[in-house]
């Protein structure tokens, strides 16, 4: 019984036993869930991150599936029929409109599939080049971060967890190479690469790819490991030190079980979320890369060179630069918000 | 305790020092353990006491060869520690439990890959049916449910991620365990209920601990004989009612009299030896004895050479240049 209304005694008959079942209620455990069904959840409650993904994923499976639909293909000229003078209405085409063959199948009541973004300047279907140039940009970008994150996570990991010399080493030649002018070393690269790698790599299952892809390749490769090794490099640095590796060691274990096991699942979500975010910044390096003239060989598209080529009929054919430019937009977008998403769910900590 | 036991772990004249960049190009010695020798028979609980920053985490690890000893020698049953092919068979026989059961634990793996991990490495089961009893009978010594073996360490509270711990250590049947502060993270309900059972394991199965902690009272439970470390030395070494009743260096003294009594009356009647300053940096040590610069008894010759550590009485060795002065 409560003496006074503002004794701050617990009143004892607001209490009740529990019942059975109640206490059966409070000993049941939840299921046991694992850091990546937990990711997983908190990722699919970020709206934004979703759709973003959405957006990829359309995009994505578009660039792969509509080429192998579309009629057109991106390096056929449709005014240029063997044997016969070049036909220049197919040139420039704006959206939705035909070339004079063309008009007259329609005419016969033949059915012709539209030119949805019109033709370029020569005669090529615009939309299915715009495909394209989704498709190689996306390839790059991915590969490009795979290079980066095989190179960068082989050598954080070796130089975290063996320290003291072999790190001093590598991470000097890391230094060495932070402190070079990007662009500068880009340009350069790429330049110089394309024009000693075109004979190398002639009659070879790369010639198809054309030198400059290679190039790119090589670029980021060379160039862009250095900030994933050292995020690497860090974290690995940070875990060595953790009791667990210790309590590992004390039991026998050695240096490959211990970077397998226990550092390598640990910086898990820090190589998921940077790999993420790797994907976009190659992409856009691509695409300046491109419209600089450095980038993909003609005639294969990247929407940076489409960008590039739209330079020249701005005036009459502005959507011709708008196109591509929404779609690296669209993608680097997409791609930088789903992988803001993934690293608040995998890795709360990194939120700013 | 028979005096004809032998001695299980013998610990010569170990050093660890670590180097510390003090300055571009410029490093310094940090003795963390400073010719430290003691043994533990077999079945024996040693205590090992002292303040934070004194080494006594040190002297464990380096014993489990976590740490590569700078100099000195490990004697484990009659066999002196010293190629890579001892350590992997010295570590068949022993174990450590670490004082952060937070950190101590992956975050990544379930308990029952925890525990299993030394049977793993040690390939000491047949099959996977095997492996799993094996686990399941070692989360049953420590007190856990089976259900907890798919669990995630985070998923439990301190004192039962100790017991995890505990598991894991166990887990490749031990002589030796190196006990680093196993109860100081935990609240002192669950101290008492760890430290019992670390009782209990001792008795069924045979074990000889090494005991690290700062607590005296939890050590003078858990240990037959206490050591107790000051500035990376040993100061005084004896059994733990002795070193409790009688101790004999001026700083055993003053963190004997430091011991909280549940008793006001006794523990007003008590005096307390208060020290003046702070445990100098083990980066700059005082010459000859450590505990000098604050020793109320300190004279010329304390700052001259270390005192070596020397029985007063029977199984009962101290480290003092003043000792008969002071008794």
């Amino acid at each position: 019984m409560k003496k006074s209304a503002f004794s701050l005694h617990v009143d004892l008959e607001s209490f009740m036993p529990a019942s059975a079942e109640d206490k059966e209620y409070m000993v049941q455990m939840r299921p046991s869930s694992t850091f990546f069904k937990d990711g997983i959840k908190r990722l699919r409650r970020n709206k934004v991150a979703i759709v973003s993904f959405y957006i990829v994923l359309f995009i994505t499976l578009a660039s792969i599936v509509l080429p192998m639909l579309w009629p057109y293909s991106y390096e056929s000229m449709l005014g240029v029929v063997p044997g016969k003078p070049v036909d220049a209405s197919y040139n420039n085409l704006s959206p939705f409109k035909y070339g004079s063959t063309e008009l007259r199948k329609i005419e016969a009541g033949e059915k012709v599939f539209p030119h949805v973004f019109g033709t370029d300047s020569s005669g090529r279907d615009y939309f299915i080049r715009v495909v394209y140039g989704a498709r190689i940009s996306l390839s790059v970008g991915f590969f490009a971060s795979i290079i980066v994150l095989v190179i960068g996570l082989t050598i954080g990991a070796i130089s975290g967890y063996f320290g003291g010399k072999v790190d001093l080493i590598l991470m000097r030649i890391v230094d060495i190479i932070y402190s070079l002018p990007d662009m500068l070393m880009i340009i350069l690269l790429a330049s110089v690469l394309r024009v000693s790698l075109g004979p190398a790599i002639e009659n070879t299952i790369f010639a198809k790819l054309g030198s400059n892809v290679i190039s790119l390749f090589i670029v980021f490769g060379a160039l862009y490991w250095v900030s994933m090794s050292r995020l690497i490099r860090g974290q690995i640095l940070n875990l060595r030190e953790q009791e667990y590796v210790l309590a590992a060691r004390a039991s026998g274990a050695r240096g490959p079980r211990i970077i397998t096991k226990h550092l390598l699942p640990n910086c898990m979500s820090v190589i998921i979320i940077s790999t993420a975010l790797q994907i976009p910044s190659a992409i856009f390096t691509e695409s300046y890369l491109s419209f600089l003239g450095l980038g993909v060989n003609a005639p294969m598209p990247s929407l940076g060179s489409l960008a590039s080529e739209a330079l020249n009929g701005l005036t009459t054919y502005p959507y011709r630069l708008v196109i591509p430019a929404i779609v690296i937009s669209l993608i680097v977008l997409s791609l930088n918000l789903f992988g803001d998403g993934l690293r608040d769910a995998f890795d709360p900590k990194l939120r700013t | 305790m028979t005096d004809t036991a032998k001695n299980l772990v013998e610990v010569k004249n170990l050093k660890k020092y670590f180097s510390i960049n003090t300055g571009f190009f410029k490093s310094k010695q940090l003795k963390a353990v400073d010719d430290v020798s003691f043994s533990i028979k077999k079945g024996e609980t040693l205590g090992l006491v002292g303040e934070s920053g004194c080494g006594k985490t040190t002297v464990g690890r380096t014993l489990m060869q976590l740490y590569k000893p700078t100099a000195g020698s490990i004697v484990y049953d009659g066999k002196q520690i010293k190629t890579p092919s001892d350590i992997s068979e010295f570590r068949k026989k022993a174990a450590i439990v670490f004082q952060d059961p937070y950190s101590s634990l992956n975050p990544r793996m379930t308990v029952s890959d925890i525990i299993g991990e030394p049977l793993d490495i040690h390939k000491a089961y047949e099959n996977k049916q095997e492996r799993r009893e094996r686990i399941l009978s070692l989360m049953q010594k420590v007190g856990l449910n089976s259900e907890h073996a798919s669990r995630y360490a985070h998923e439990f509270s301190g004192g039962q991620r100790q017991r995890i711990g505990i598991a894991r250590a166990l887990a490749i049947r031990p002589e030796f365990v190196v006990c680093d502060e196993p109860v100081s993270a935990l609240d002192v309900s669950i101290q008492a209920q760890v430290i019992n059972m670390f009782d209990e394991l001792q008795n069924d199965m045979d074990l000889t601990y090494l005991f690290i902690a700062h607590d005296i009272l939890v050590v003078r439970h858990i240990s037959d004989r206490i050591a107790v470390m000051y500035l990376g030395k040993l100061v005084e070494v004896a059994d733990a009612d002795e070193i409790y009743e009688h101790p004999l260096h001026p700083y055993t003294r003053s963190l004997m009299s430091s011991v909280p009594y549940p008793d006001p009356k006794i523990a007003r009647e008590n005096k307390r030896i208060v020290l003046s300053g702070d445990i100098p940096s083990p980066l700059n040590a005082p010459s000859g004895c450590p505990f000098r610069t604050r020793c109320p008894h300190a004279a010329e010759i304390c700052a001259q050479s270390m005192p070596s550590l020397s029985e007063a009485a029977t199984g009962h060795a101290v480290a003092c240049h003043r000792l008969k002065e002071i008794s």
